[in-house]
Order: structure tokens, then sequence, then C-alpha cells
């Protein structure tokens, strides 16, 4: 049977069958929202503990706060230190893991199935009554304060940080989860503690279960680790900032800004603007749209940039989402002498897409099936699914959200995609911001017609 | 408690030498499909360092049936998709829905065995810019970013193909020609010197007449020679590197047994009970207690002709490399003369377990089911090796590591480098001899 035609590429089959994970959702006594999934491929368990108030709970002077308040949650519980607490997760082998974004700080702990009533038990001390001892903040905003200053040598993170702050200004959103050298020296055990008083509540969390084992037996490990979680001790709580509820400043950024660099070997990019909210009702557009124009390999910007004129080893967009408005963001880093020409062909494919050069059927096809046809992969381990299940939690979507993943793409047409591009990009009014060799590149510059650029500072 | 815990496979070999591995999982409809060629920047010379991944990147340009990118009918198709280049293999994947299975297979097929007539000139200097790019941007822009090629360096003898990094030289890359080409690929892209697993949701009947539909008539070639080549140490020999870093960091290496060879797992468990974690001896030491480092990192980096064993710890502002590069002295003598407690044995155990477990979770990708039983076949021969390879672990002892620690970290043959700010040459550890790499 050996042989085959190479006179033409094998057609796909019909997409295969393929039942999403069935979540049931429980309410424990104490208020905490639970929901279970059984996942029975390997005798693994993930528990996802998603916590109201992410970096955006931050308030202005105390930028990097909720970040120190997830460090503190494994520096120790009860009779515990920081030490034990780490021997203890390494003797169920435990794979820990915290993540503060924007909106919720998200926990996340897997482990054998045989060790889930220890690991929840752990991760519910950790969590819910963490020490909070004086050295040990001490020594965690140390490290965070010389982490701050290891990322000035990063590029990436530079750019980062300018950029939030450039979209966002003053605004909750405005800055990384590390915060900055100043606000971390105004921050004190005493506004940690404060913090997870009024955050850490049963009301204000979700705790997601998925593992190889029956929704009730599930329930029962929540329950034996987070069912006595009461928090109680304060009458009242301050109210945590949430900073979806804040609207951005319409001021708008600069065009061009610069962190200057000398003597870099390239120029890291980022190219953007505030855009839209996840839990908008034109997502699925917007996916379709992005991964044409730069969220995937075979994306317009990708091939130009990289494959037709090899600026850079890779560029892509995509959205930063969280609740309140969003950025849309190219970013890439590119070959110093190429940046104005990679600057000017990347907005040139973002103006293309609204105007000379809409998306063609074939790209749509190919976008849209890149989507639905990949779907099914996103739900292999234990730990995808309890995360995918988290941000339905975080984003308010309905537990059939997966289900209607994939029609809804299939729906998107051009017409689609041309209305969302023309609605919510905006190339004229994008903010470029470049970390590299500014005197090696000022005067390219210039050609771009996006007026003198801004100087920041790296620390911004 | 032990938990059996397998990797079952079935193998077969075509006729013109190609090894076939399936592995089956039905839990989600997708199949992964894995190649390994056993070549890597350990076959390349000086002079024309970084062809192997430079190799690698003209392998997504398109072959001669499918006369353009390889990424838009896979992407297409719901693939997701990727290769790498290391010293010792190359390796290249998709995962894609079981509907596509056919179409993965043609595309690999088509590169494997009709590369040439696709490879232009044109493509093949732009790919030649795009890796210099890359080049740049992980290791040129990137604070510590050379100091591996520093170290490596210093390891072994400028003909050892390990002396250099798979990236290679700028001046190397950018000296290739496209004539070079055509010899890599007879040489080393052939049936006899390759690898593919289908593992996922697939009968394995099905999975070894798919393959020998696409691959089984692609011309076989001659399995290249093994790489030899040997390196040692003598001394310490002490360096300094000038960096665009704000914080100081040193790095100690020592050479240390090949992947799989005896006292290599006990090396893995060295490095974890060093620098895995707040338990860990020198995590508790140097940034715990006298917070005299910000971090702390020990790996045994494993290959097929000789590993190395790197330490790294960054200076907390104020506190010097030297401070620090004694306590690890202190510390590495200590468990050269007494070795592990058992409780540090009971908990590397128990987290080499976990991670063996965690290792089954995903079909495809790095480090995926289908990537290792590829690994376990090019680099031993026997796709079989999970379990052993656990018990490889379950079997260290607190004499083996001991005398591994003993055996290996020795402070008369190992290189000690000193990464420091541009501006502040006096944060070197003494009598440090300065490099400079491009």
């Amino acid at each position: 049977m050996s042989g085959v035609d190479r006179s033409r590429l094998p057609e796909v089959g019909p997409d295969p069958a393929f039942t999403f994970p069935e979540i049931v959702r429980h309410t424990l006594p104490n208020g905490l929202q639970v929901r279970t999934v059984e996942h029975t491929s390997i005798p693994l368990i993930t528990i996802v503990l998603q916590v109201e108030g992410g970096s955006g709970a931050d308030t202005a002077d105390k930028e990097g706060l909720a970040a120190i308040v997830a460090d503190m949650v494994d520096e120790g519980t009860g009779a515990l230190s920081a030490i034990d607490v780490s021997d203890a997760m390494a003797r169920i082998g435990g794979d820990y893991d915290v993540d503060v974004s924007p909106d919720v700080t998200v926990f996340s702990l897997t482990t054998l199935t045989r060790f889930a009533a220890r690991g929840a038990s752990l991760l519910s001390d950790m969590t819910t009554r963490p020490s909070m001892r004086e050295t040990d903040f001490v020594r965690v905003r140390q490290l965070r304060l010389d982490r701050l200053k290891q990322l000035k040598d990063l590029p990436p993170a530079v750019a980062e940080r300018a950029f939030l702050r450039l979209m966002y200004a003053q605004h909750p959103y405005g800055h990384v989860p590390i915060g900055s050298d100043d606000a971390l020296r105004r921050i004190s055990l005493d506004d940690a503690s404060a913090l997870h008083a009024a955050s850490f509540r049963p009301s204000r969390a979700t705790l997601v279960i998925t593992g190889a084992l029956p929704h009730q037996e599930l329930l029962a490990v929540a329950n034996g680790a987070f069912g006595e979680w009461t928090n109680d001790g304060r009458v009242s709580h301050p109210e945590v900032q949430r900073a979806s509820a804040i609207e951005p400043s319409e001021v708008a950024p600069p065009r061009l800004a610069i962190v200057a660099r000398e003597g870099a070997a390239q120029s890291e990019l980022r190219i953007g603007h505030l855009s839209a909210r996840r839990n908008t009702p034109d997502y699925p557009p917007l996916l379709v749209m992005n991964a044409l124009l730069g969220g995937q390999f075979v994306s317009r910007i990708n091939l130009k940039l990289r494959e037709e004129k090899a600026y850079t080893y890779g560029a892509r967009t995509g959205f930063d989402w969280r609740r309140g408005l969003s950025p849309f963001v190219l970013q890439a880093s590119v070959h110093t002498a190429s940046t104005a020409n990679a600057i000017a062909d990347a907005i040139g494919e973002i103006e293309g897409l609204r105007g000379s050069r809409p998306p063609t059927a074939e790209e749509l096809v190919l976008a849209k099936t890149s989507l639905t046809r990949g779907y099914p992969r996103n739900f292999e381990t234990a730990q995808q699914v309890a995360r995918s299940i988290a941000q339905l939690a975080l984003y308010d979507l309905p537990d059939t959200y997966f289900a209607e993943f994939v029609p809804k793409v299939n729906a998107v047409g051009e017409d689609d995609v041309t209305r969302v591009a023309e609605r919510y990009l905006a190339p004229e009014k994008m903010t470029t911001l470049i970390v590299g060799d500014h005197s090696a590149i000022a005067d390219s510059l210039s050609t771009l017609g996006l007026g003198t650029p801004s100087v920041l500072p790296p620390e911004l | 408690m032990m938990t059996s815990i397998d990797l079952p496979f079935t193998k077969r070999t075509l006729g013109n030498g190609l090894d076939v591995i399936v592995h089956e999982d039905h839990h989600v409809p997708i199949v992964a499909v894995n190649i390994w060629y056993h070549v890597g920047s350990k076959n390349e010379r000086p002079g024309r360092t970084g062809f192997a991944h430079l190799f690698e990147h003209l392998m997504f340009e398109g072959s001669e049936h499918h006369n353009k990118g390889f990424f838009p009918p896979l992407q297409q198709a719901g693939a997701s998709l990727n290769g790498s280049t290391n010293t010792d293999r190359t390796n290249y994947w998709e995962v894609v829905p079981t509907s596509a299975v056919d179409r993965a297979l043609w595309m690999e097929s088509d590169r494997m065995g009709y590369l040439l007539p696709a490879v232009t000139r044109e493509r093949f200097e732009t790919q030649r810019d795009v890796v210099l790019n890359e080049r740049r941007q992980n290791y040129e822009n990137r604070p510590y970013g050379m100091a591996i090629m520093a170290i490596t360096s210093a390891l072994y003898p400028p003909d050892h193909p390990y002396s250099w990094m798979t990236i290679g030289s700028a001046e190397d890359i950018r000296a290739m020609q496209l004539e070079d080409v055509q010899a890599f690929f007879r040489t080393y892209y052939h049936p006899a010197n390759a690898s593919l697993v289908l593992a996922g949701d697939i009968e394995t009947p099905r999975a070894f007449d798919l393959a020998e539909q696409y691959f089984g008539d692609l011309q076989p070639g001659t399995r290249p020679l093994p790489v030899v080549a040997t390196a040692s140490l003598a001394r310490e020999q002490r360096l300094v590197l000038q960096d665009r870093v704000e914080l100081p960091r040193i790095y100690i290496a020592w050479l240390s047994p090949a992947m799989f060879a005896p006292d290599d797992a006990e090396l893995d468990l060295v490095a974890d009970l060093l620098a895995n974690g707040k338990t860990s001896r020198l995590y508790k030491t140097l940034v715990y207690d006298r917070r005299i480092a910000l971090d702390v990192s020990a790996h045994q980096h494993s290959r097929e002709l000789g590993s190395f064993f790197l330490l790294a710890a960054t200076a907390a502002p104020g506190h010097s490399l030297a401070d620090i590069y004694a306590e690890i002295d202190t510390e590495l003598d200590r468990l050269s003369a007494t070795g592990p407690s058992d409780s540090e044995m009971e908990r590397a155990l128990a987290q080499a377990e976990a991670q063996f477990m965690y290792r089954l979770q995903t079909v495809g990708g790095f480090g995926g089911k289908s990537d290792q039983l590829n690994a376990y076949n090019v680099l031993l021969g026997d796709p079989g090796f999970f379990a052993a390879d656990l018990d490889r672990y379950r079997l260290a002892t607190h004499a083996s590591v001991r005398s591994a620690a003993a055996r290996y970290l020795r402070r008369e043959a190992r290189v000690v480098l000193s990464v420091i700010p541009r501006d502040q040459p006096a944060l070197a550890l003494t009598a440090s001899d300065k490099v400079s790499v491009s």
C-alpha cells in the first residue's frame, strides 16, 4: 500500500466529535462558589482558587501590593514556616503556581489524586490563613525590589511597563503587578494584611477542582479544605478597588515614545491602543480578525515582518484581555537598523486590513478553522480545564461557553471582520513604543510621520 | 505507596530504516506527529556553527510538492506545530485534530523526502537573517544571554562540538552558503536517521499503515557515524564577562556524565536538593537565611556526548560574588562528605514520581509523550525506557547521591564565571581572566 498522491494535499476530514467537560456548580455554606469537573485521563487533580482583586486592586500609591500579598501566601501558615510550606508542597510532588493578573489573583495546585485532600488542605491553609510575619514580609519585599532592578535590563519587561503606563496613565490597570520601587518601599506588612483580610473572602472567590474523581468526591475535597473558611474576624472590610469599574482617561497618549537603550542590538516594539472589553459580544469576530492580522504564524504581520522582510524573529498581535477596556497590541523585537521600516510596515498592515486589503475568503477560512479545529486540544490536561473554567468565572461567561465557541466562530463572516477592524482598530491613534538605541534610529523615525518621540525614563 | 506509571507503545521499522512508534490515547480527538532527526549542532564543524538550526528554519519554507510555507495548510487544519534544534537532535512536531493526520504526514514526509527542490537562494538568505534576529533577541539583547557561550567554550576544547552554542556564531551564520544545504540534507535528513511517533487518538494498525503509505517509499540513506569527542578539565578556570546587567551573577560549571549514564540521575537529584525550592540547601542559605543572593539555580544539562552541571546565583545588591562562592563551596563540601539526609531523599523521590506522572499529561508538543518516546528511541534505541528512567531515580540512594556529588562537583576541575556590570570590574572574583564573546 506504499505510494501517495503528491499532486495535492489530503483533505481534512469532518471535525471529530468532542464532548466538552461537564461543569457542576456548588455553593458551600460559607458562600464559596465551587465548580467541579471530572477529568479522568491520569490520576492527577488540579485545584484553582481565583480571588477577586489582582493588580487592579492596587491603589496609586501602593502599586505592587496585590502581588506582595500573593507572595506572602506561601510564606507560612499556622505552625508552618515558609520553609515548611515549601517542604510540604514538595512531599506531595505539588506543582504550585500563583498568577497576579489585572482583575484577579489565581492560585493553582496540581498533585497526584491520592494527595487530593492533603493538597487542598495545604492550599486552603496558605491562602486563607497566611502567617504574614514581619521578617518574611521584609525579605519578600526586598526580593521584589531587587527583581525590579534586574528587570531594567530586560527589554520586553521595560516595554511592558512603559506601554501599560502609556495606555492607562494613572488608571489602576496602568502598572505591572510588581509595581515600582517607590511604591514597594511605601508598602507595609499592615497594608498586606489589610488587603488580604478585605480581599480573601469566600464571597469573593471561586474554587475550581478538576481531577480523576467523581463530582461528589471533588466537592468533598473542596468542603473538607475550604468549608470552614469564614474570615469573620473583622466586622467590616474596606472596599477593594475594582479597576474595571473605573473608566480610563480620555487623554490621548503620545503617538511615539522611546525608552533609550544605547547600543541595543534590537528594538523592542509595542504598537497599539485601548480597544475592547473581554465580554464584548464582538469577541468571536475580534479573535478571527486578530488571527489573520497578527495572531498566528501565518498572519499578515508575521509573514510581512519575518518571512518577507526578515526584520525580526517573530511579530504578533493580540488583546491583553481584562474586564475593563483592554489594549490591542502588536509586539516584536526587530533589528535596530530596520526599526522604522518595521514600524511602517506593521502599521501599514493594520491600515490595509481596514482599507485597501480587506480579508480574502481564503484568509478568513484559514483564520476560522485554525481557531475551531484546534479548539479541543485546549482541554487535554486537568490544569488546562481548571484554568479555562476559572476564566468563565472571571468574565462571567456561561457554562455552555465552550460548546458555543466553535459555532460562534464559524458564524463570523467577512463583513464582521471588516466591521470590527473598523470599530476596534484605529491605526491613526495607535501609540508606538520603542525600547532601543535612540541615537542610532532617531533620524529614521522622523520619516514615520508620528511626530517627535516622547523620551521616557526606564522606570516609568 | 508506589504508583505504576508507564508509557505503552508499539514500534516497527520500515524497510527504508525509519523507526515508527505508536502510542494510543483517546481522551481528546487529537494526534501528535513527532519526528526526530538525529542531528544537532554536535554534527557541525568549526566555521560552520549554527548550521543545523538554520537548516531547521528551511524545513518550514516548503518542499517540492508543496512549494510554499509549511504553516498554512496545517494551521488551517487546526494544528499547532513547531520545531527545535539542540546539540544532539532536531525535532519537528504537529498536534492535529484526528481528522487531519493524513495531511500532517503528507507534509512531514514531503519535506523528509523532497526538500531540496524548494530551497531557493532567496528563502535561504531570508532565513539566515531571521536567525540573526533570533540570535540578537535571545542572546545578544538579553541580560546574561552570552554567559553560556563563555562557559561552554571554556568547558570544551575548540574542536569539541559542545564548545559552541546551537545558535552558532554570528560570523559563521553570515558566511553560510546555499550549497552547504544540499550536503547537509543528504547526510542527515533521511529515514534511517529519523524516528516518527504518532501518539493520540489513532488505532495502532491504522497508524502503521499511514506511516508506510507516506514514508515507505522515501529513499533510504546511510546512518551517519556517531560523533566522538572528549573533554576534561584539570583545574579551576576563573573568567569574567562584562555585560549590560545591574547585578553580578556567578556561574560554576563542571563536566558530568552523559545523559542516561551512571550518576546522571544522581546529579539531577543533587541539583534539586541544592537549588529547587525554598527547602533546597543553597536557596535556604543564600537567599532565605543570609540574603546575599537573589536567586540560585542548579541544573544537570544532560547531553548525549557528555553533560555539564551548572550552578548560578545572582548577588543581592551590596553583596559580593566571593561571599556566595565561599558559601556554595561550604555546602558542596558538606554534601560530598555526608550526603543527603533521609528526609531529603524521601522528598526527592516524591517529586520525581510526580514529575513523571505530569509528563504523561499531553500527547504532543515539546516534552509531550510523543517527544519522550522519540527521545528514548533516538538516544537509547529503546522507546520503552520510560519506566526504567523513573527507576533511575527510585533506585538512587543516599550513598550514590553523595558519591556523585563528591566525584563530579570538584573544586579543582571547573569553570567559574563572573558576569558583572560593565563599569564595575572589581565585582568579579579575583584572578579571573577577561573573556569576550559575540
